[in-house]
């Protein structure tokens, strides 16, 4: 089992023709990835890693059945692609593009829950299922199939805790970057009530940053829905305020948002809270006793 | 990007919302023909810089006659202004505001910017206008009203009036907070705001509503949409080297420890602050150099890093995705043999081609200090820095 994706999943590429998205599709289909075509408006008809082209996301819907589409595309750009999918019948978007503007993303992250797609990103790594499916950016080789599920809002701070999760011999069921934007498809919530649904996952590593009131929000579904032991590390204990405007920031998060009010909502939620990046597979072993 | 106060005024003026009357001018003699052409006997003096708190740091000042006006610009421009907002240094004063003084008898506070609980725009507003509105927000929340913007509806009339209504405007007032609430819905969205702000928002002594001051901060990912906004950007309120990072794509802040530290991605890289501080360094800078890092945009970061003249050792902790970690070691390796880097460099690669990326380093020559794993990173670097230091 596992969470979003597995190794059944067709997925196709928005932007397939591009750079980044031709090295990372590879990589994807190495790993088993069921990469069934690609999405370049103007070049429909051709065929690139010996994948079908479409000039439309409805085309390739049509044609492979997919139900699941990556997205690459430059980030003015990424608004119009996620709506474009969304609207064609793809239920699972995840968009790796960094950059998009925050004005975009309100609009778009109403459209895809009025439709019911889930959306993943934009910023963010993507999602993995080891030794199934991986439809993001991640190093493939850092994961192992296993128990933890992983959610993070950072890309690289992810890989690390899958790398320590590995190292310590756990494996991860499925690891999901849900991006650091200000309003990402998903939530540390939607993730968490998932894994907490999924029998294969048998703990959960939740990494947060500061900024915003994610974790606290997060802190609080826990502690009512989720029964698997949590371990959690937040970064930025150490990053400064540093200079700043106005009082809107402030007065929105009503004094939330510092790594110090994310670990104690954490702690008093009953999460096994880590302080130092490199200690999150410990603590995982030793709330599970492993 | 932060707007200054006279810039932000412009577009409350360009979308229809109620502001004094002022010119903006970077000189004594030209704020005393702004002060003249102004008319009247009384006029507020602002120092325009990128901060807020400026009333209280004696940037802000009323003043009955032009030679007044004229000795505030004196004394401010071509000088720096410190505020509980910004650093030590402050932030460099470049153009007074020059504004015709009105009689205000109440002070409001209004406000908009992206709620990321609701994912929603949020207008909130206030009776309690004024420095101490943080405070306000945090030990008596049920005195700020909030609007939140329906994405694909947008504004509506009745959530202008409740606001009106929560306030205790009366008639005149309320249509007058229509224009205000339209108008600053609509410039958020238009010109891609993150952050908008007025306060105080007076109550003249008329009874009319009057922006009295104007903070605008634009979402840095829309600036290539928003050319007229970006041609306002003032580079001088910028840190020197936070603005030469973003040249580069690199994401740059300096902070006040001696190890010096290049990382991919955000999250690392504050995790790796984090841990350097546990091992008891400490940081001397961010830097994220993001997802596309090439060999030179490696080679500036390490530019960057080594300006700051307290970098005893530098730590370079890349875990790669998009990144390649053979490329990053080609981009060490030439920063290394190009700008002859006095310090210890300690490099962790993982990931990515990682193994390719340490064998080339290995094979470099160079004085380089590997690391596997963060702990391991983190030690040799804080053990580096302290060595340099003796």
């Amino acid at each position: 089992m596992s969470i979003l994706i597995d190794k059944e999943t067709k997925v196709i590429c928005q932007g397939f023709t591009g750079g980044q998205a031709t090295q990372h599709c590879e990589q994807c289909i190495d790993y088993g990835t069921k990469l069934v075509g690609g999405v370049t408006p103007g070049k429909g008809g051709q065929i690139h890693l010996g994948l079908p082209v479409f000039n439309s996301v409805k085309d390739a819907v049509k044609d492979t059945g997919a139900t699941a589409s990556i997205i690459f595309v430059p980030a003015r750009f990424c608004k119009q692609s996620i709506l474009e999918a969304a609207e064609s019948g793809i239920k699972l978007i995840v968009c790796i593009t960094e950059g998009v503007p925050t004005i975009d993303m309100l609009e778009v992250k109403m459209r895809c829950d009025d439709l019911g797609v889930r959306l993943i990103g934009p910023n963010c790594p993507g999602i993995i299922t080891p030794g199934e499916c991986k439809m993001g950016i991640m190093p493939a080789n850092i994961h192992l199939p296993g128990k933890v599920g992983v959610i993070s809002r950072s890309g690289t701070l992810t890989y690390e805790a899958v790398k320590q999760t590995t190292d310590f011999g756990f494996g991860q069921s499925s690891c999901v970057g849900i991006g650091g934007d200000p309003v990402p498809g998903s939530s540390f919530i939607d993730i968490l009530s998932m894994f907490q649904d999924d029998p294969a996952t048998e703990a959960i590593v939740m990494v947060g940053e500061i900024g915003g009131t994610a974790e606290e929000a997060a802190a609080e579904f826990i502690q009512t829905n989720v029964t698997k032991p949590v371990v959690s590390y937040i970064a930025g204990v150490t990053a400064p305020s540093g200079k700043r405007m106005g009082h809107a920031g402030a007065i929105i998060a009503g004094g939330k948002g510092t790594a110090e009010e994310k670990f104690k909502a954490l702690e008093s939620a009953g999460v096994y809270t880590v302080k130092s990046p490199a200690d999150i597979g410990k603590g995982v072993a030793e709330i599970t006793g492993w | 990007m932060n707007l200054h106060e006279y810039q932000a005024k412009q577009l409350f003026r360009d979308y229809k919302i109620a502001v004094s009357n002022g010119v903006a001018s970077d000189s004594p003699e030209g704020a005393k023909k702004a002060a003249l052409e102004l008319g009247g006997d009384r006029w507020v003096v602002k120092a325009q810089v990128h901060a807020g708190g400026r009333g209280k740091a004696g940037g802000v000042e009323l003043v009955d006659d032009l030679l007044a006006v004229e000795n505030f610009a004196k004394k401010w421009l071509g000088n720096n202004l410190v505020t509980f907002q910004t650093d030590e240094k402050g932030q460099p004063v470049n153009q007074i505001l020059v504004e015709s003084c009105s009689d205000i008898k109440d002070e409001l506070y209004l406000g908009a910017v992206i709620d990321r609980g609701t994912q929603r725009l949020v207008i909130m507003a206030s009776n309690e206008g004024g420095v101490n509105i943080e405070d306000v927000a945090s030990e008596t929340p049920e005195k700020i009203f909030k609007a939140a913007i329906d994405p694909i509806l947008g504004a509506q009339e009745s959530q202008a009036d409740d606001l009106a209504k929560s306030l205790g405007l009366d008639e005149k007032q309320k249509l007058q907070f229509r224009d205000i609430f339209f108008g600053m819905t609509r410039l958020f969205i238009e010109k891609d705001l993150a952050l908008l702000e007025i306060n105080p928002l007076a109550v003249t002594s008329d009874g009319d509503l009057l922006c009295v001051d104007a903070k605008i901060n634009i979402d840095a990912n829309a600036l290539y949409r928003q050319e007229s906004l970006l041609e306002m950007r003032d580079l001088s309120q910028e840190d020197e080297r936070e603005a030469r990072a973003a040249e580069w794509d690199l994401s740059y802040v300096a902070l006040d420890g001696n190890i010096g530290c290049m990382v991919n991605g955000a999250g690392l890289a504050m995790g790796t602050m984090d841990i350097i501080k546990l091992h008891g360094g400490e940081p001397a800078n961010f830097l994220d150099v993001g997802g596309t890092a090439d060999s030179k945009r490696v080679s500036e970061a390490f530019k960057i890093i080594l300006s700051d003249s307290n970098v005893k050792a530098v730590l370079i902790n890349i875990f790669g995705g998009i990144v390649r970690c053979d490329v990053i070691a080609d981009g060490i390796v030439d920063a290394l043999t190009n700008m002859g880097v006095d310090v210890p460099v300690v490099v962790r690669l993982e990931g990515n081609s990682a193994e390719l990326g340490i064998k080339k380093l290995a094979e470099c020559g160079l004085n380089i200090i590997p690391a596997v794993g963060l702990e391991q990173a983190a030690d040799l670097a804080v053990k580096a820095a302290r060595r340099e230091m003796k």
